[in-house]
This record gives structure tokens, sequence and C-alpha cells, in this order.
């Protein structure tokens, strides 16, 4: 999911950090207590029941993706 | 009125329960048969049949985007009516009210039963209030019992689907369900989804209009349980297997976003203001093009086939799935859960 | 912008995917899928009936709640019946039969038993029911374990004394050691948990691997994951390698999540735990550690629990660990059903009789 706006800092256990992310049109403030690198706007996340659990910038899930395109035409 | 809320002795028979009925009711549902306040209506019918009807409703929460239990009570009678094909004549309203329920909630719900009336254009005749102690109901329940006049010649029933015949949806699926799940879930989401609660039988009535009654085979409106419980039921009452196809199911982007993430099956979710159609397959197009001649119709679309049973082969739905491949849609078993993992 | 989600459901690339696996296929192959949320996925997309014949997928015991104990299950329903306890609770678990009936009976009956989507909710619930003892039925794997540590350390930071937890959090890899230490097992290949994976790593399914030589790829949920992982997996085991593949690298880091590790190790160890159907493994659970122990609810309540029994017929223990299918099960889709069940594979969203029963041909169709 793609991160729009960040608040709170990681370690601050009274108030945890969120992240307004958004897919599909649907928008979610997911916890960032555990995840492995604080995201940034732009960046993107991957959410596992309310809490993202690892972060991966914009040219990384790009690049994921022309991966498995390469796959699918040549092997 | 001096309280602002409701309390025992508005449930007592009494001058309260006279006011109440005057100030919050007659105010706003006022018709010949309604003003009389005897103890039945009595009403003129023509010759015919009549399709006949009971609902209650305890929607939580009581107020939602796109509606309330007042609209959703008025919406669910009368299209329980026009899946007959049937256009609402009447209507009767029993309400329960909790002790304490707040009088402008109680008048925000009348201000909708009858705005919702008058949109279905249909009276309620008759009507009855009680009050129970607090705790005893969530805020209000309603009843409701509607009539309606079927059109001579026309013969419907989840029974009557043949092989070959075209199965129809008249919009976006999953919008109620959604809509209210948001409203009660504790996680904090943006995505601004409405249920769809309408009535529909202008939709059928274009319909009708438009294709020969023997071609048409029935209606059903996919509430509780949703599409696939609807369609399962179908294939049992006139024993078929039902074919569909994922990707012609017209669902709201927001709305799948929103169950991917809640791990719910929008073919689960209750829709309030949507009808499926089986029709001769050779008048699918006409029953397409009526539907979208009307805006609750608008992304109307043919999203399956009634199929012929093999031997020993019990009825089923089947789904062709987005990628390709094949499985059952099953009939909803329990309230959809939560994942864990 | 590419809908980057809509790409990972492309019915081409499945096609093209599926055309490659054939090309490798050179025999029949049995692959494992120990994911809850992959065997839902598989099912959901209709995946198994795009396979080849000679491609087997059988499911392991990646379902949280179904590999949870009886009698873990009946102490967490006599933990709802004990005055001034509220119990809160994943969905999943409401409805396991337990011997003596389930949370969902314990709450008709009038215990005070509360579904939320996540420990941080039961944790609000106790701030604001300050006259309750909230406990939190910890049960998950490697993924639900960081978010529970951190719950924990968020309770102790606001000073949260009514909030405990019943930890049942268990590790997947020990199992998998445990699970194919059976020889009569036949996998050729397994297809590893995604968001497990996330958190503990590509690199730890390394010692399974080489000690099984077992060929591991690390997929993601979608149809074009699932596909790549089973085409990879194809790949090795018609060549006769075994290595551990990640191709779910949009999410899996190859040391996995340094802090998310750092939290469970904080607050927790590890401990033998006993799984239905697997019996006792070592060091597989894990326990709060001495330092968080005010927070284990077992430490605050005696919890009384008459014989656990096994739910008679029930085969769900064998199914979890691949020894049967559903339909193998005689009480399956007859006396066991999603609202009558009898064990809780049947009950829990991710657990195999769930699936085979919603999606999947239990008749001739």
């Amino acid at each position: 999911m793609k991160v729009l706006e960040v608040q709170g800092e990681q370690d601050d256990f009274l108030n945890p950090p969120t992240a307004l992310v958004e897919a599909q049109g649907t928008t979610l403030n997911a916890r960032l207590d555990i995840v492995d690198r604080m995201p940034e706007p732009g960046d993107y996340v991957i959410v596992h029941a309310g809490f993202a659990i690892h972060t991966l910038s914009s040219e990384d899930a790009h690049k994921s993706l022309e991966l498995f395109k390469d796959l699918a035409q040549h092997g | 009125m001096k309280n602002n809320r409701i309390t025992l002795d508005h449930g007592s028979g009494g001058l309260a329960t006279k006011e109440l009925i005057q100030d919050v009711f007659l105010a706003r549902l006022s018709n010949r048969y309604l003003d009389r306040l005897e103890d039945s209506a009595v009403i003129g019918i023509e010759g015919g049949r009549l399709a006949f009807t009971t609902d209650s409703y305890v929607v939580d929460p009581v107020f939602f985007p796109g509606g309330d239990i007042g609209s959703l009570a008025v919406h669910g009678t009368v299209n329980d009516l026009a899946m007959q094909g049937a256009k609402p004549k009447a209507l009767t309203l029993g309400l329960i009210l909790e002790e304490g329920l707040l009088f402008q909630e109680l008048e925000q719900i009348a201000d909708s039963i009858s705005r919702a009336c008058k949109e279905a254009q249909v009276p309620v005749v008759a009507a009855d209030t009680k009050v129970v102690p607090r705790g005893k109901a969530d805020k209000i329940f309603i009843n409701t019992a509607g009539v309606g006049l079927i059109p001579e010649g026309l013969e419907l029933g989840s029974h009557r689907a043949h092989p070959g015949d075209a199965v129809i949806v008249s919009g976006f699926i999953g919008d109620h369900g959604s809509a209210i799940l948001m409203s009660r879930s504790n996680l904090s989401f943006g995505a601004e989804i409405h249920s769809d609660s309408a009535p529909l039988y202008d939709l059928v009535a274009t319909v009708l209009e438009k294709c020969p009654f023997d071609k048409v085979r029935l209606f059903r409106d996919p509430t509780r349980g949703g599409l696939a419980t609807v369609l399962n039921e179908i294939a049992q009452s006139s024993n078929v297997r039902i074919e569909v196809d994922e990707g012609a199911i017209p669902i709201r982007k927001k709305v799948s976003g929103v169950c991917e993430l809640l791990g719910l099956d929008p073919l689960y979710l209750a829709n309030e203001g949507k009808c499926v159609a089986v029709v001769d397959s050779g008048y699918s197009q006409e029953v397409i093009d009526a539907m979208k001649e009307l805006p609750i119709g608008a992304h109307a679309a043919l999203i399956g086939r009634i199929k012929a049973l093999d031997v020993s082969q019990r009825p089923v739905v089947t789904l062709k799935t987005g990628v390709g491949g094949q499985r059952i849609v099953s009939m909803l078993s329990g309230e959809p859960l939560p994942r864990i993992c | 912008m590419v809908d980057l989600e809509q790409v990972f459901r492309d019915r081409q690339m499945v096609e093209a995917l599926l055309e490659r696996l054939m090309d490798k296929l050179s025999g029949p192959l049995s692959f494992m899928e120990v994911c809850g949320t992959h065997t839902m996925s598989i099912f959901r997309h209709g995946i198994r009936t795009l396979l080849p014949p000679d491609i087997r997928l059988v499911s392991g015991p990646g379902c949280p709640v179904c590999v949870t104990s009886q009698t873990d299950i009946d102490r967490m329903v006599g933990l709802s019946e004990i005055h001034g306890v509220v119990v809160a609770t994943f969905g999943d678990l409401m409805r396991v039969p337990g011997t003596a009936g389930s949370l969902s009976d314990a709450r008709a009956r009038g215990a005070s038993v509360e579904i939320v989507y996540s420990p941080a909710e039961a944790l609000n619930l106790a701030g604001s029911k300050p006259s309750s003892q909230v406990v939190f039925l910890s049960v998950g794997f490697e993924t639900t374990a960081p978010v529970v540590a951190a719950t924990v350390l968020e309770a102790q930071a606001r000073g949260i004394e009514n909030f405990s937890i019943y930890c049942c959090n268990k590790l997947m890899p020990p199992a998998l050691h445990a699970l194919f230490q059976d020889e009569e097992l036949e996998i050729s290949g397994l297809l590893c948990p995604g968001h497990v994976s996330s958190i503990i790593g590509a690199k730890a399914y390394e010692g399974l691997c080489a000690r099984f030589s077992m060929p591991c790829v690390i997929t993601g949920f979608e149809p074009v994951d699932i596909l790549t992982g089973l085409y990879h997996l194809t790949c090795q085991a018609s060549e006769g390698k075994a290595f551990v593949e990640n191709v779910y690298h949009r999410a899996v880091p190859q040391d996995g999540n340094k802090r998310a590790l750092a939290l469970m190790e904080k607050v927790f160890e590890p401990t033998d735990a006993h799984w239905r159907g697997l019996g006792t493994i070592d060091k597989s659970g894990l326990e709060l550690r001495e330092e968080f122990s005010a927070f284990d609810v077992q430490r605050r309540f005696e919890i009384e629990v008459k014989d656990s029994q096994q739910p008679k017929g029930c085969i769900c223990g064998k199914i979890i660990r691949a020894k049967a299918l559903p339909t193998d099960c005689a009480l399956f889709a007859k006396a066991c059903t999603p609202t009558k069940p009898v064990g809780p594979c049947m009950v829990s969203s991710e657990g195999t009789c769930s699936a085979y029963y919603k999606y999947g041909s239990y008749e001739e169709q």
C-alpha cells in the first residue's frame, strides 16, 4: 500500500507511530510499531492485520514488478 | 415535547402514546387510511393476486452512510413486493422503542420513513408503537408488512430458471454490507462507501415493459447473505447449476479494497437496492438496456448462465475466477470473521 | 500509475507462467503450502483447477487457530468464565469447540467475550474498563508475535495494569522440522509462508532445506505470486535441486525484519509448546520473559479445566500433518460443517476443512 503521511516515531510506546496508506481507493491508518524501516511519503508498505511489516521504496516496488513480468515472458 | 427522550410512559397507550403518534408519526405520514386511527385500515383491492410480505429491521448502527433504519425498512419491504412484480399498495409499521431513545433520533427516522414512502409512492396505512425498558431493545426495532398487486399473467419464482437462461444483476454488489461493516469497525478507514438502499419497483416495472412476461423467470433481491446466497437458493429451487463469471460481476473498487483488507468476500455482503434477474437468454440485452434507463440500473450486467445438472450432480453455483480457474460459491455459513496469522 | 495490485492478478501472466511450469514438469510432484492464507488464496482463485494433474498441493500446519491444542482452547473458555474477566479475541477463535463448548457458547451463557481485530484494540479496551481484567488471547505465528510484544511494551509504558495475555504464540520453523521428520510424508517442495517470512527472513529456511533436501520457495498470496512460486518449485524438483528461493522480494528481506525480531526477543522467549496434531515440539512456542510476567494471565488466575478431550471422530490432527484430506474425514460436510463444527479446521478462516467446504469440490462437479 502506498504511504501518504507518517506520524509519530518508533519506540514511542505512548504514542505509537502510524501512516496513512492508500490502495485501490481505500485509505487506512496502518500502525508502524514493528516495521523494519520507517517509511516516508511515496514509499510502499506491506500491511498485515493493520500493521506495516515491511517498507519498500517506490523504485523497489516497480523493480519487483518488472521481475515478475520478465519471468512470465522469458524465464 | 418537554422530555427529549422516549420513556416507558410513551408505550402505555394513554395520553403520552397519543401525543407520540400525533406529533412524530401523523405529522409525517398522514394519509386517508392512517389518519382514521382505527384498529385496521380498510383498503379496496381490484380482483387479482396479492403479494404480501413482512420484515423486521434491527440494523446496527441505526444511522449509516446512505440511510437509516427507517428508509431501510421502507425500501426493504417495497423491494420484497417488487420482486414479485407487485407495485406496492400499502405498508404497515410496527416500532419497538427502547426507553431513553432520543426524540431527535426518532424524528429523524420518521422523516426518513416519510421521504422513502413518498419516493416509493406507498402509504403507511397502519402502525403501532411499543416502548420497552432500557436495555431490552437496541434503540429501535422496526417490523413491517407490505401488500401489492401482481399484474395478471405474471408468474415469477425461484423454481423457474431454465438451462440456457441469463443471470443479470442490476448494479454494484456489496455496497450496503460494506457500508455497515465500516461504520461498525474500529479500524480507521478513509473510504466512503454508502449503502445502496433504494426502492426497486420502477426498475422492475421498466424491465416488465420491455420484456414479455413469459420470458422473465424471476427477480430476487440479494439482501442478507448477499449475491452468493440468493444464487444458491435459485440453483436449489430450480435444480440447476449456475455458472458465474467473476470478471463480469460489478463491484466498486473501494468495496473490493475494503473487503481485501478485512478478509471478506463481497459476494456475501448485503445489498439493499439491487436485484438479480433471470430471463430468457434471447432477451438479456433488452433487460440490461431497460435497467440502464434508470440511474439505479446504470451498471447492470450479465454475470452468468443457468446450466443443466449432470446426472447425480447436485445444484451448485460455480465461478470462473479472474485468472481462469474454477471454484464453488457456497451458501454463507456463520458471520464473516476477520483473519489472523 | 500502474495499479500494482491488479498486475498480480493478471490472467495473461498466470497463463504464461502455467505454460512455463508445464514445460518444466517431468513427473508427478507434491508441494506443501504451509500458510493458511495461501490455502485460501489457492482456492479462491481456483488455482488447483488450472494446474496439471501431475501437481498435487497439500496444506500444512499454517493455521494458528487449528494448531492450538484442545487444552488451550478449554483453558481460554475457562478464563472467560472467571468473574471480572473480559476475554478479547480474534473472531476466528469464537466458535472453536472446546470440550465444554466454545467461547461463543460461553458468551451466550453470560461470559464477557469481545472480538478484536488487533491486540492494540484489546489494550484500549482495558484502558476503557478499569474495573475489568482484560485478557488478550494471543494466538498466531511470527507475524503476530511482534505486534503483541509492542502491545505489552505499550501497556507497560501507559501503566495499564488490568491487561494481560494468554500466550499461545507459536514458531513456524520448529514445526516444519518436526513435520518433515515423518518419513512417510512425501513432499517434493515447500511453498513457504509469505508474511511470516517478512519477519523471520528467507534465511530462516536454510536449515530445513539442507536437512531434508527440500526445495523451499517463499512467495506472496496473489495468483501471479503463487504460480511463480510453483514454477520455481517445479524447476528445482525436476532438476533434483534444493535451495531457498525468495520470489516475494517486495515483502521479504533476506534477514527478515530486525526490528520486529528484536521486539519479540525483548518480550518473549522460546518455550516448548503443544501443537494439535503434532504433539509437543521443543522451543516451538513463546512465553513472556520474567520481567514481563506480570502480563501473563496464568500468573494472575488459576484456570480450572476438567479433562480436555479431543472431539470424537475429528481428524484435524492428521489434516494438519498432511496425512489426510478433509474429504477423508467421515464427519466432513455431514456431522462437521461451518455452522456446527466439530474441530477447529472447519471453523477457522484459514482452516483446510473450511476452505474445502467453502470453495472445494467435495462432490463431483
